[in-house]
């Protein structure tokens, strides 16, 4: 029992992490139809941006961590944002009336950039990063198996549920959130009735990436190691949360990735941890096709 | 008006050109600041400390200045117009040029273990390259005629490889008794990653043949008693002259045939071999796109719904598309296994797909000698700079984004239909 609620912990944490990645994703295929295949790694430069205006910060004399964190979060999710933006400028608005394979595979063109990129600037080594939020709590003990619950643990799931609820007003209540739900419905149509898609477009792509370097900073922190390459495998990872959640659906995206960061967990926990991966990337064949429009999804209407 | 706007358009736009490579500087300060002018090292504690290279990060933002300028001075600011720069009688001279290329090409092939015989590099160089040659000619069957992004396909690969080196390393069979195991074996994957993808749109269905490599990758990888784990599979038999061996021994190739032994021979007939696999690869499309099949391939590509509503069974004809397409793959990777004599899950990575699926789209889908030409341009490339392998993949990450934005159906593209209704239209 101590252990199951040990590893549910794990999982609603590391569910957090890809629920916010996974946003990103449903978001840009609700209104333009693609997968944004550099998402991952956009969610990789956040945590990179991160990591170095955390050193930066303590290396001109901010040592008040909490400051120094909430600084690191306003960087890196003002300069990811900005990468999304330029991703979305250069390699996909030019391609939104290519045919139907160019965005995508200009997105995996975007994505090895992405990944070189940081290697070749900051080096292809793992960097480690001592842990900067400490301290835990007991909540449950017996025959010697604590059951933890960490300070980072419980920053990581309430900054989650507070972007979560800001984005859903955002979307649900503002004048941007209204444009984004008429471009989804029917760009042609949005434009035409005063609708201004491009920038809505970017903002979206905006959003996604600054969703993305929380998530980014929440991995540092709760890992405490990051690699150029950490994209790839939670941005597929964060993909198949999208889709088991019903891709373009944002509650859908959310449930997607707590599920996926549970099966992860429990599948290392009671199976085995080297198969967890093909666990995850399994449930996404599997969801395609048993369940192709996710759980909150709706049905894709075939229009010629 | 009309004047003035004549006037415009003959003044440079000085004052546009301007603002837009301020912005362009702003974002890049922006973009590279954290990242390029600060650079994280392990120092000697093990701990991450800081350092500057201010120096670069200027000379980036002063290049970003400097090229923005100059295209909207160019170009102004709509797209730059690079495919329409070239004049029709210009590309219509090019088009007639590549019907002498690829025979030309052949032929050099066909010379390239005559002409270089004393130099073991290059011939291990070409075999490399018509190695990916092969597997471009092979997913291109896939991507390039039936229009599916199978980002996978390395997966086929792998199975290709481990199944001629299993075969071989547990019950002895030759490699030419494996070569069509290992191809019908791949082929089964390919059916089998088939059917659950039957019912996917175009880019849902590149995120599952991606997992799927990786699941394959994965499972090579851990599952030790079978794979040998990331420790691969080593002293795979290595080909023989149809049952003659390699050797300085009584019995080889070359006591045989009376020849003084040298190691070179092997290398010769691999380079043949391989060659001899790719032009099968060719000539079975090439005879499969004028095949019902492979009309309905392309006319997939370019209709999915179109075709089904006239009556083409969009189910089997993209089941024969992975299982073909999967089938090279498979005999790439058997050859693979017997050049290499030892294989790992490393040689399999998704970086490898993207290679494979950069190389067809470079040459453009469908086209056969684009994507010969572009495997030459691209290995060969890679090893010409050689000294900067760490900036290749950028540049090639590049290079797929920009042949996207300027010709989308790759750089020697045929989408010309192979039916015509009357006249042949130019």
């Amino acid at each position: 029992m101590e252990y199951f609620v040990q590893q549910l912990i794990i999982g609603i944490t590391l569910g957090s992490i890809y629920g916010l990645i996974a946003i990103g994703y449903t978001m840009v295929y609700g209104i333009i139809g693609m997968i944004n295949f550099a998402h991952g790694d956009v969610f990789m430069v956040g945590g990179f941006i991160a990591l170095i205006a955390f050193l930066a910060l303590l290396a001109i004399g901010v040592t008040s961590i909490p400051i120094a964190l909430f600084l690191v979060l306003l960087i890196a999710m003002a300069l990811t944002a900005l990468y999304g933006w330029t991703v979305e400028r250069f390699a996909y608005r030019p391609l939104r009336h290519s045919y139907r394979l160019a965005p995508l595979i200009s997105a995996i063109g975007m994505s090895i950039i992405l990944q070189n990129y940081v290697q070749i600037a900051q080096g292809a080594r793992v960097k480690p990063l001592p842990p900067i939020v400490t301290g835990s709590h007991t909540l449950m003990s017996s025959d010697g198996f604590d059951v933890e619950l960490s300070n980072i643990q419980i920053i990581v799931v309430l900054t989650t549920v507070a972007l979560m609820v800001s984005f859903s007003w955002l979307v649900a209540k503002t004048r941007l959130g209204r444009d984004m739900r008429a471009c989804e419905q029917d760009l042609k149509m949005a434009s035409l009735l005063g609708v201004n898609i491009d920038r809505t477009i970017s903002l979206t792509f905006v959003i996604g990436a600054a969703l993305a370097s929380v998530a980014g900073i929440m991995y540092l922190l709760y890992y405490g190691v990051i690699d150029f390459y950490i994209g790839f495998v939670a941005g597929v990872k964060a993909f198949t949360a999208a889709v088991l959640g019903g891709i373009g659906s944002l509650p859908g995206a959310m449930l997607g990735g707590l599920l996926i960061g549970l099966i992860e967990t429990f599948w290392s926990a009671y199976f085995s941890i080297e198969y967890k991966d093909v666990a995850a990337f399994s449930i996404l064949i599997v969801v395609l096709i048993f369940l192709p429009t996710g759980i909150l999804g709706r049905p894709e209407v075939e229009k010629v | 008006m009309s004047n003035e706007a004549a006037r415009s358009s003959r003044t440079l736009p000085l004052l546009p050109a301007l603002k837009d490579a301020t912005l362009s500087a702003l974002v890049a300060c922006g973009l590279f600041f954290f990242m390029i002018g600060l650079r994280t090292e392990q120092g000697s504690t093990g701990a991450l400390e800081i350092t500057t290279r201010f120096e670069t990060f200027a000379m980036l933002v002063a290049l970003v200045f400097a090229g923005s300028f100059l295209r909207t001075l160019v170009f102004g600011r709509g797209p730059i117009p690079l495919g329409r720069a070239i004049p029709p009688s210009l590309a219509r001279q090019v088009a007639s040029a590549s019907r002498f290329a690829a025979p030309a090409l052949l032929i050099f092939a066909l010379l390239v273990p005559v002409l270089f015989y004393q130099n073991r590099y290059l011939l291990d160089l070409g075999i490399l390259v018509l190695t990916y040659v092969m597997l471009g000619w092979g997913l291109n069957i896939v991507v390039g005629l039936a229009g599916l992004l199978d980002l996978g396909y390395v997966a086929f690969y792998a199975v290709g490889a481990y199944s001629y080196a299993l075969l071989a390393t547990h019950f002895h069979l030759s490699f030419w008794i494996c070569l069509p195991l290992a191809g019908i074996l791949a082929a089964f994957w390919g059916v089998l990653l088939g059917f659950p993808v039957l019912r996917l749109r175009g880019d849902y269905l590149a995120i599952v043949t991606l997992a799927f490599g990786e699941i394959i990758r994965l499972v090579l990888l851990n599952w030790q008693s079978f794979t040998g784990g990331p420790n691969g599979i080593s002293s795979i038999p290595r080909p023989s002259f149809f049952g003659l061996p390699f050797a300085d021994a009584e019995g080889s190739f070359s006591w045989t045939f009376g020849l003084e032994y040298s190691p070179t021979h092997r290398v010769v007939f691999l380079f043949y071999l391989i060659l001899a696999l790719a032009l099968l690869t060719n000539w079975v499309t090439i005879r499969l796109r004028r095949l019902p099949i492979g009309r309905a391939w392309e006319a997939m590509r370019e209709d999915e719904i179109a075709c089904r509503s006239l009556g083409i069974n969009t189910t089997t004809t993209k089941l024969t598309a992975f299982a073909i397409g999967a089938m090279f793959g498979g005999f790439a990777g058997s050859f693979f296994a017997t050049r290499q004599g030892f294989i790992s899950p490393e040689s399999f990575t998704f970086g490898e797909s993207a290679l494979v699926l950069a190389i067809v789209v470079l040459g453009g889908m469908g086209s056969q000698l684009g994507v010969a030409v572009a495997a030459l341009v691209m290995l060969g490339g890679f090893e010409l700079f050689r000294e900067f392998q760490l900036y290749r993949m950028l540049v090639f990450g590049f290079a797929m984004v920009l042949i996207m934005i300027w010709r989308p159906r790759g750089l020697v593209s045929t989408r010309e239909p192979s039916l015509y209704l009357g006249e042949r239209k130019t």
